[in-house]
């Protein structure tokens, strides 16, 4: 809502200057988002008077040379327009003179002549987008007196974003009043007209839907005059506050609207035909409306209509069967009230926020319509030479407004500091209500505040009235709390191992696009394919939730590389988003009282599994090279170390590798990450035709994991390991497998085997060549013994390595290696 | 003395011991690094020295003479062990200093073998904040980013025509009347606090929302709140300020404060919106807030009695407060941040910076 304060000091005078009125508002909770100053940028543009034309014809456009007096020496004006005559009073631009964006006239020669000085339009002097000519003054505009002051052009606009709740704010007469408040002036409502009382009923008006409309003024005035013009002020205030000037009749509707807040409607009275209805459109009814589109309406729209049919949306918009056009002379004015949620339904399903609706949908005083209607018809009457008639309609189904009781007290108990009887009660009174009792308040809130329904909402005006800046600052006593809960510890220390690690976290939308899902290779079947459709995506390429936190993290990884990163190692901790089976849709629930268990749980069945996902991917060296020596490519050994860490840093166990095939991933060089026997998650390289797709550097590497089961296996409480005192022993094995035979198989075998003796066991060489069979190789383990109790025997040490050796042989067919003689 | 028959035994004469003494010394001296010293060291103090030949010839004395002779030789010896002993210790000195000076090495040179990593700026905000309510005895509540209409919106005071929720832009999963949509707030973990936890509830709820917004330098789609909430008996919009001061101060500084502007929110009643005194120029007006001295930091209020009563919880009984903040926000002033997407870029350059961070 923009608000001239010209405007508003009509109102409530003020004096203060305009910074200190928006910030009175914006302590009483309206937001002035800035505060406009206009016409301020127009110097030295006097008023002068058209003494001769000379059309000049050879151009290419028609000019004229003009004599204009400013009330001395008649001065020559070249000007481009022709809609203005000798006699007429015009806005001239001296040279000297400055127009808005800085435009310094000055006196020049063009077509011929010496200008000495230009001839202004409205939107020349930023008085709006009216370029159609030359703007003609009232002919008994002063000559030589300054335009600015004249037209009362310098003004302030307040610019203020109204909040859902202060649908009164959506005018002058509402900002003023809160002003008026603000500054303890007295309050002058332009709404407190006389309405003369009507000789007989006017035109026959039927509501048919009296919940969706409670109320129908309609006023007629006859005779018009189609030619006259709506005077400059109005034109001017209609401007400031953001509107276009159309013609009289719409322009004092738009005016009136401005002013009080109550949405008007002006049809052509000679286009109606028959009783105006107020009724629910039809299923597949037809409008065309005034910004000209066919409208199909919902049987969950209002509508106007006459003997024609539809004539307009209800306090939406109107339809351009009866609109007022040039030559129409008689006029009916409509003043309606209509119910807020309505409204708002129809100017969403029609994508359709007009002025109207914007107000409707706030909630319009209830008590407005006939004066609203009155001020309109005066200005008709006034300002286009009309007739009022004497008879008028008022269909009203208005119900009574239900009083509120405050207990005083609950003011403080919100406030948390003293609020006297007499504060409550006046500051009610402030805002229009009506009140009764001493310490138990009887509020009867005024017709414009129709969001005052509780006494919460009695409390808040008096709270914000009184300043908020008046509330003290203590610190409630909470009770002890457990601290993080043990899913949020482990995520912290997760993050911090992954960080510690050398990889950089990253932040994506978590959102994808089929697209993706081909770069990744994967197949028809691939259940990353069920995925979640947005009804509204921000952009066609994230038009689905995740399902995989695998391409926006590539994506960034990409990103990295076209910056210049060569070596780059990201992660990213987030849900994805799994539709599972088809979900039933979530129930509409009251939200009355507390919703039963089971509606709790329909609810929630409504949701998708959003399991919250570790990924991450990394590119060039992961050891860099430099003067000590080479780096260390990245390759699939450091994503699968890196599942290790992730184990490792929340205490889980260390989760069993094993060889899968698994898309993004190389077939060669991919694994599966095991824990307990589920499979949670792969790391590996990429294969090349995703790093094609994908557009990352060759052998980028990558892994996604579900952490629920990581932290799941999270050991709560660590047993005390046994430190024994006596010394170890370690022996050294060799082992020729079969080439296709995991280390992991072998090493477990050698776990068993080997017993409780043993402490820890190390590969510390793997070899294929020459000494060993061309599809073998040999692996070699240290393992070190120990017993708790005792020194070990060499009978130990040898039943131990015997027992090791055989459940290798027997598990993997390994053997020992013969050592070259 | 006169009753024996001396004998002369030269290698005993005090004369003689002295100068194997002196001689000792200057052989000593003499070295010039530990091996020559070794050499000296054989000759005049080991097994084959004069001294110790000399030692030998003791036996041949009359006894009453073995006593003297014996402690000067010995005198002689411990004479000749300090002396050595002396050098050893100058010349070992000496050659250690030259040892670890060849072993020199340039502490400057630039060694990167591990990679630096970094978490994200936005999970470190998340969990300084948490831990600032912790201590306050808050725990940290969670909620779901695919959230259903009902906890989002209707159990928020905001029924379907609320003219509110075309305030915010929200995306809805196809179709839209499955009432599943992404969260647009942090709020919803109000709702789900309030019904899963016994009372009183104090938690800060810390998450990733969702508005069907375009990108540019200050707005993103995607972006993160922290969304704090209490409700007790006796809760008053004084506890609501003071809380607010005390996060203020615990983010930015222990002279900071907030101010509170009326505004409208449906799901809190008082509700406003909440300004941060500029941590920049402390209310003097600066480029930071753009000359105003307050940033606006977030909304808040005391929470609806209809939010309450979806939750089932006696309004009359109970009260609460409520308030939400932007973390981009918070973050985008405090170091600042010229683009909100620096933060969704996975830039490693970004975050690295912020990797040590408290």
């Amino acid at each position: 809502m923009r608000v001239p304060l010209s405007w508003l000091r009509e109102y409530a005078a003020i004096d203060a200057p305009a910074e200190e009125i928006a910030a009175a508002l914006i302590r009483a909770g309206l937001e002035v988002e800035q505060v406009d100053r206009v016409g301020g940028d127009v110097q030295g543009v006097v008023i002068g008077e058209v003494l001769g034309i000379e059309e000049l014809t050879e151009f290419k456009k028609p000019i004229r040379f003009c004599q204009v007096s400013v009330g001395g020496e008649p001065r020559g004006i070249v000007c481009g327009a022709s809609n203005f005559a000798v006699g007429d009073r015009v806005p001239v631009a001296l040279p000297g003179s400055v127009l808005p964006g800085d435009f310094v006239i000055t006196a020049r020669s063009t077509y011929g002549h010496i200008s000495d000085g230009m001839i202004c339009s409205a939107r020349e002097l930023g008085l709006g987008d009216d370029h159609t000519g030359i703007m003609i003054l009232p002919p008994d505009a002063p000559l030589g007196a300054d335009v600015v002051d004249y037209l009362g052009m310098a003004d302030e606009v307040l610019d203020i974003a109204v909040t859902p709740d202060r649908g009164y704010c959506l005018s002058v007469r509402g900002v003023a009043r809160e002003a008026a408040t603000a500054f303890g002036v007295p309050f002058r409502d332009p709404a407190a007209v006389d309405i003369p009382a009507a000789a007989q009923p006017g035109y026959d008006v039927v509501i048919d839907d009296p919940q969706r409309c409670t109320r129908f003024v309609a006023r007629i005035v006859r005779g018009i005059d189609p030619g006259a013009p709506s005077p400059q002020w109005l034109q001017r205030r209609l401007v400031l506050a953001g509107m276009r000037p159309i013609s009289l009749a719409v322009d004092i509707t738009n005016y009136v609207l401005l002013d009080v807040g109550q949405p008007l409607h002006a049809y052509d009275l000679a286009k109606l035909t028959g009783p105006i209805v107020v009724r629910r459109a039809a299923a597949g009814e037809k409008i065309r409306t005034l910004d000209g589109n066919e409208r199909t309406v919902d049987a969950d729209d209002l509508l106007i209509t006459d003997g024609s049919g539809p004539i307009g949306i209800a306090g939406i918009m109107g339809g351009a069967t009866t609109e007022v056009d040039a030559g129409t002379r008689d006029v009916l004015i409509e003043s309606a009230h209509f119910e807020q949620r309505g409204i708002s339904r129809t100017a969403a399903r029609h994508r359709l926020p007009s002025e109207a609706s914007k107000r409707f949908e706030r909630g319009v005083d209830t008590d407005l319509q006939a004066a609203a209607a009155e001020r309109a018809v005066r200005l008709l009457v006034e300002l286009g030479g009309g007739t009022a008639d004497d008879a008028a309609t008022d269909v009203t189904h208005a119900g009574v407004t239900d009083s509120i009781i405050l207990a005083v007290d609950a003011v403080s108990r919100v406030g948390g500091r003293p609020y006297d009887a007499a504060t409550v009660r006046r500051r009610l009174e402030e805002v229009g209500a009506q009140v009764a009792g001493n310490e138990k308040l009887t509020v009867i809130p005024p017709g414009w505040r129709p969001d005052l329904t509780s006494p919460i909402d009695l409390i808040e005006e008096v709270l914000r009235l009184e300043g908020y800046d008046s509330i003290p600052s203590r610190l409630p006593t909470a009770p002890a709390g457990r601290g993080l809960t043990r899913d949020q510890r482990l995520r912290r220390r997760l993050g911090r191992a992954i960080a510690d690690a050398g990889y950089v976290e990253v932040s994506s939308y978590p959102f994808m696009s089929p697209d993706d899902l081909d770069a990744l290779q994967l197949e028809a079947g691939d259940v990353r394919r069920n995925a979640l459709a947005l009804a509204n995506p921000v952009s066609e390429h994230d038009s689905h939730l995740r399902t995989t936190l695998l391409p926006a993290l590539l994506a960034a990884l990409a990103r990295n590389v076209g910056r210049g990163q060569s070596n780059v190692g990201l992660y990213e901790i987030g849900a994805a988003y799994l539709p599972g089976d088809k979900r039933p849709a979530a129930p509409r629930t009251s939200a009355a009282s507390r919703p039963t268990d089971e509606q709790l749980a329909a609810l929630q069945a409504a949701l998708p599994e959003q399991p919250l996902r570790l990924a991450a991917a990394v590119t060039g060296e992961r050891e860099p090279g430099g003067h000590w020596g080479p780096g260390r490519q990245a390759d699939w050994s450091d994503v699968v170390q890196l599942a290790r860490t992730i184990c490792r840093s929340v205490g889980a166990a260390e989760p069993v590798f094993r060889a899968a095939a698994m898309a993004p991933y190389h077939p060669g060089r991919c694994a599966v990450i095991d824990i307990g026997g589920v499979a949670v998650g792969y790391a590996g390289e990429l294969h090349p035709r995703a790093v094609a797709a994908l557009g990352v550097p060759a052998r980028t590497c990558a892994l996604e994991i579900d952490l629920a089961p990581v932290f799941a296996a999270a050991v709560d409480v660590v047993p005390a390991p046994e430190l024994s005192v006596y010394p170890g022993a370690s022996i050294d094995v060799a082992l020729v497998v079969d080439g296709v035979v995991p280390a992991a198989d072998v090493e477990a075998a050698l776990r068993q085997g080997a017993g409780p003796l043993l402490e820890s066991i190390t590969l510390f060489d793997v070899y294929r060549g020459a000494q060993v069979g061309s599809s073998q190789l040999s692996l070699a383990y240290s393992l070190r013994l120990r017993a708790p109790d005792r020194t070990l025997t060499d009978e130990d040490v040898r039943m131990a390595r015997e027992a090791a050796l055989a459940a290798a042989l027997d598990a993997t067919g390994a053997s020992l290696r013969a050592l070259p003689t | 003395m006169a009753d024996y028959d001396p004998v002369s035994v030269s290698p005993l004469d005090p004369a003689n011991l002295e100068a194997f003494g002196v001689a000792a010394r200057a052989a000593f001296d003499a070295a010039t690094d530990l091996e020559s010293l070794a050499a000296a060291r054989t000759a005049h103090a080991g097994d084959r020295a004069p001294i110790s030949l000399a030692r030998s010839e003791i036996g041949a004395l009359p006894p009453q003479a073995r006593k003297d002779a014996g402690q000067r030789i010995n005198a002689v010896l411990a004479d000749i062990k300090a002396a050595l002993a002396a050098r050893s210790e100058a010349l070992e000195a000496e050659r250690d200093s030259l040892v670890l000076l060849a072993e020199t090495v340039d502490v400057t040179l630039p060694w990167g073998r591990t990679p630096p990593g970094a978490r994200h700026p936005l999970t470190m905000i998340q969990e300084r904040v948490a831990d600032v309510f912790i201590a306050m005895g808050y725990e940290v509540a969670e909620g779901p980013e695919v959230e259903t209409e009902w906890h989002n919106f209707d159990s928020l005071n905001l029924h379907p025509d609320h003219p509110a929720r075309s305030m915010q832009d929200t995306i809805y999963l196809d179709p839209p009347e499955r009432g599943v949509l992404l969260r647009t707030q942090t709020s919803p973990m109000q709702m789900r606090s309030l019904l899963s936890r016994p009372l009183p509830v104090y938690v800060v709820g810390p998450g990733r929302v969702f508005r069907d917004d375009a990108i540019d330098a200050t707005h993103s789609p995607v972006f993160h709140q922290v969304e704090g909430l209490a409700v007790d008996e006796g809760i008053t919009m004084a506890h609501l300020r003071g809380t607010l001061d005390h996060f203020a101060q615990a983010m930015f500084g222990p002279e900071l404060r907030t101010r509170m502007r009326p505004s409208y929110f449906p799901f809190t009643e008082p509700s406003a919106e909440v300004d941060l005194l500029c941590f920049g120029c402390k209310g003097e007006g600066c480029r930071i807030c753009s000359g105003e001295g307050w940033i606006e930091w977030g909304g808040c209020g005391m929470v609806h009695p209809n939010v309450l009563r979806a939750a089932g919880i006696d309004a009359d009984r109970y009260s609460g407060f409520a308030f939400g903040m932007g973390l981009e926000r918070t973050l985008m002033f405090r170091h600042g941040i010229k683009d909100i997407r620096h933060f969704y870029e996975g830039d490693v350059r970004f975050a690295l910076p912020f990797g040590s961070e408290l």
